[in-house]
């Protein structure tokens, strides 16, 4: 452990800070996916651990390595940028997937194609 | 200029990513990348994706802070509603408006959005109807995820065109 | 004294994504529909490179931050294979 004596007080501090927030924030996500009740609301968990978790412990492994090595080299940039555009991809997708699949399963419990219908609330 | 470099955009986004990735900026790492980056520009253009026009950068811009702030803001609501799920259950709900958005690269733009904001996931956009059916998990704030999908949408409009 | 609290603080850290990886597991193991299933996998793929840029914070090794990058992309088309498998039954139409 002899890299991290080398961080200034300053820098040790924010990045303690930075990985215990995005840990934090990763965590709720995943509570979320735990406690929710119904398949779309569990779909809103993932993106708060990927919009928060992710780009604050990336922010955090930047700042490490930026000055540890005092080289302004971010590749953790690549992660954060991944993640986000392709994400919200994946949970669109699903979301379609899961209302196709509601829709021939149990038609009463999610909004019809066109209909009066689609401004229902779930009980 | 435009034969030789047909998706400018493109062409520089891959570029930086090779650097990035190659973590140098010698001169051979820098010709690769930008020979790599044009042919993937031809490759791209054999696939014939729906152009659009970028208008006004300032504007976007400012739709980009915007979106950045929405999404910070809605990060804390989310967390907060889940912390207290226990207590309280959570109010979600469909939602569907009127969506009049004709551009395809407007609308995935403003899919990703709306799926990257915690608090709105996009389910279904019906083309022909112009409807769009999203789902948000605070069924108290309905009328300002309305008012912030209007913004939205005025915005990419002025963008796009 | 700094490097007690950083490390202290990046094991905590890496508690908390472990904790949140076995959620995820659980609601992939539970989950009562297929989606679930699938969206409980992409929670854990993104949960694990979380994890593993904490351990390349911990250990300064460059290694780590290239697997979390081949996890990122990898997890998105394992994701996206299984979306389109969901909606569809067949992957490539």
């Amino acid at each position: 452990m002899s890299h991290l004596t080398d961080l200034p007080a300053w820098a040790a501090i924010a990045v303690c800070g930075l990985l215990l927030m995005g840990a934090a924030m990763t965590l709720i996500g995943s509570i979320g996916l735990l406690r929710l009740p119904t398949f779309y609301d569990r779909l809103h968990a993932p993106t708060i651990t990927t919009s928060g978790g992710t780009i604050l412990v990336c922010f955090a492994s930047m700042l490490c390595f930026a000055v540890l090595q005092s080289r302004w080299i971010f590749h953790e940039v690549l992660i954060i940028v991944f993640i986000t555009v392709t994400t919200p991809v994946t949970l669109m997708l699903l979301g379609q997937a899961s209302l196709y699949r509601h829709r021939f399963e149990k038609p009463q419990d999610v909004p019809l194609k066109q209909g009066p219908h689609a401004e229902k609330d779930r009980e | 200029m435009r034969a030789w470099f047909p998706y400018p955009l493109l062409s520089t986004a891959l570029l930086l990513m090779w650097l990035l990735l190659k973590q140098s900026v010698a001169p051979g790492t820098v010709l690769v990348g930008i020979v790599l980056s044009t042919i993937l520009a031809w490759v791209l253009l054999k696939l014939q994706p729906p152009r659009s026009h970028l208008r006004r950068l300032g504007h976007f811009a400012r739709f980009g802070l915007h979106v950045i702030a929405d999404i910070a803001r809605s990060n804390i609501a989310v967390a907060r509603i889940i912390l207290r799920s226990r207590r309280q259950p959570v109010r979600s709900g469909f939602i569907s408006v009127d969506l009049d958005i004709e551009d395809e690269n407007a609308l995935a733009l403003l899919a990703c959005i709306l799926t990257a904001t915690p608090g709105t996931a996009w389910l279904e956009h019906d083309r022909r109807e112009k409807k769009l059916l999203f789902h948000i998990l605070d069924m108290d704030n309905a009328y300002t995820w309305r008012q912030t999908l209007a913004r939205y949408e005025a915005s990419l409009k002025e963008i796009f065109q | 004294m700094t490097e007690l609290a950083i490390l202290w603080s990046i094991l905590l850290a890496q508690v908390m994504l472990a904790l949140a990886m076995a959620f995820a597991l659980y609601r992939i193991v539970k989950g009562p529909h297929a989606q679930d299933r699938v969206l409980g996998l992409d929670a854990l793929y993104i949960n694990a490179m979380l994890m593993l840029v904490a351990f390349g914070v911990r250990t300064a090794n460059t290694v780590y931050f290239e697997t979390a990058l081949i996890i990122a992309l990898l997890g998105f088309v394992s994701s996206i294979a299984f979306a389109k498998f969901l909606m569809r039954g067949e992957i490539i139409e």
